[in-house]
């Protein structure tokens, strides 16, 4: 660092910021991971009343569809089935119950857990829950490409996966969601790098790739108050110590060599075109829906449950009826409390509606 | 859950005790294999960014310089005395 105290840099960013502008802006932030740093430094009570952040639909289990639940929970019972599933999924309640209460689950930390489950249970068929965005969705596209070599034919992928820039246009065409800028994915964007997001400049939004310290944080919002101020629209990358112009060029060609853009069903949001990932002819023969011709139907979401519009950015946690009384960490109705990542959860455990 | 944190990588696949694919990496003294298809090359010693099981991007020192540097000029200009 440069001598100078984080303290005494982010008084500095602060008074910079303040002194750029007082007009309203109104910025996203994209990712669950930023969710839950800016929640626990505080950083929403350091920013000037003119800068506000809301949380967008940037936790992969928050907006993993019912539907999509209920396909994992109906694989989960089956005696000739093993769900492999990050823990982050566990307890998102079903129509009747959650992953947590299904006799075949085995909780991992990485996707090549699974291939070893599948290499030592070759009597079962290991589905791994194809949970995440852009960071994840290449992990599993490198597990399915060794399991294809080793000819291991018991591991099977539901595939879940999301993508970012579907869900940027969906906001920014939406005339209620009135978003200054985008605080853009640190880890997504290892993956994907700066050029990536570039289809972002013509809706005349700022946006900067940031880290997840508290530094990275206020360096990234006080470029978002610039850039916005500036009328600068190019995606900024203030991660340049992972992110690179153009990113992961394997990841991204394994990406593209296993799975193709697919409509997909968000929580609370509905159908987006092309939002999703599903396998590409050569990998289909690992496509777990396929194998085991799971239904396609699409469910409504719990009574009363906000987590569509929280996930918008459009209404907050607090504006929920469930929230803190019939919907808490420990009995969740909405997704968006389950996961440690959710909006809801980072309200709850911070207190940051009062 | 795109959590990644960065590691040092201790072995590097394949030798005796690891198949290709896999490095070693210790955090927190804990040693775990690792995944090593989304990246060209990884060295032993090199520090890396590990995602769910997988190197998702070697950082270096060039990488965390062009991170310092882009705020140098902020700090320089708003000028208040260092701290340390």
């Amino acid at each position: 660092m440069s001598g100078r105290s984080t303290k005494s840099k982010i008084a500095a960013l602060l008074k910079e910021m303040r002194a750029t502008t007082n007009s309203p802006l109104t910025f996203m932030e994209v990712c669950g991971t930023h969710t839950m740093s800016i929640a626990r430094h505080g950083i929403k009570s350091l920013l000037p009343p003119n800068v506000k952040i809301v949380s967008g639909p940037g936790c992969p289990v928050c907006v993993t569809s019912a539907g999509d639940l209920e396909r994992a929970l109906s694989l989960a019972d089956r005696p000739d089935v093993v769900v492999a599933t990050f823990g982050d999924m566990i307890k998102v309640p079903g129509r009747e119950r959650s992953l947590a209460s299904a006799r075949n689950v085995q909780v991992i930390y990485s996707p090549l857990d699974a291939l070893a489950l599948a290499e030592r249970t070759p009597d079962k068929q290991v589905v791994l829950l194809g949970i995440g965005f852009e960071t994840t969705a290449p992990l599993m596209a490198a597990t399915l490409l060794e399991a294809k070599r080793r000819e291991l034919g018991n591991l099977l992928l539901l595939s879940m996966h999301k993508l970012v820039p579907p869900a940027l246009r969906l906001l920014l065409a939406d005339p209620q969601c009135g978003l200054s800028g985008f605080l853009l994915p640190g880890h997504v964007s290892a993956i994907v790098g700066r050029a990536y997001y570039d289809f972002l400049k013509p809706y005349g939004v700022a946006s900067v790739i940031a880290g997840f310290d508290p530094l990275d944080l206020m360096e990234s919002l006080y470029l978002l108050v610039k850039s916005a101020h500036e009328g600068n629209t190019t995606p900024v990358n203030n991660y340049p110590r992972v992110v690179n112009e153009g990113g992961n060029t394997k990841a991204l060609a394994l990406l593209e060599q296993v799975f193709q853009p697919v409509d997909s069903s968000w929580r609370g949001i509905g159908i987006i075109p092309a939002s999703g990932l599903a396998l590409t002819p050569d990998f289909a023969s690992f496509d777990a829906a396929t194998r085991f011709g799971l239904s396609t139907e699409e469910l409504p979401e719990p009574p009363g449950c906000l987590c569509g519009s929280i996930l918008m950015g459009k209404r907050l946690p607090s504006d929920c009826l469930h929230f803190g009384k019939r919907c808490t960490p420990s009995f969740p109705v909405g997704p968006c409390m389950v996961s440690t990542e959710g909006t809801c959860a980072a309200w709850f455990k911070y207190n940051l509606g009062a | 859950m795109c959590l990644a944190v960065p590691v040092e990588v201790k072995q590097v696949g394949p030798n005796e005790t690891l198949p290709e694919g896999r490095a070693e990496v210790e955090i927190d003294g804990v040693t775990l294999q690792v995944g090593t298809a989304l990246v060209e090359r990884v060295a032993v010693g090199d520090w890396v960014l590990l995602h769910a099981g997988y190197i998702i991007e070697v950082l270096s020192q060039e990488k965390a310089q062009d991170q310092l540097s882009l705020f140098k000029e902020f700090y320089e200009r708003v000028g208040e005395p260092h701290e340390r």
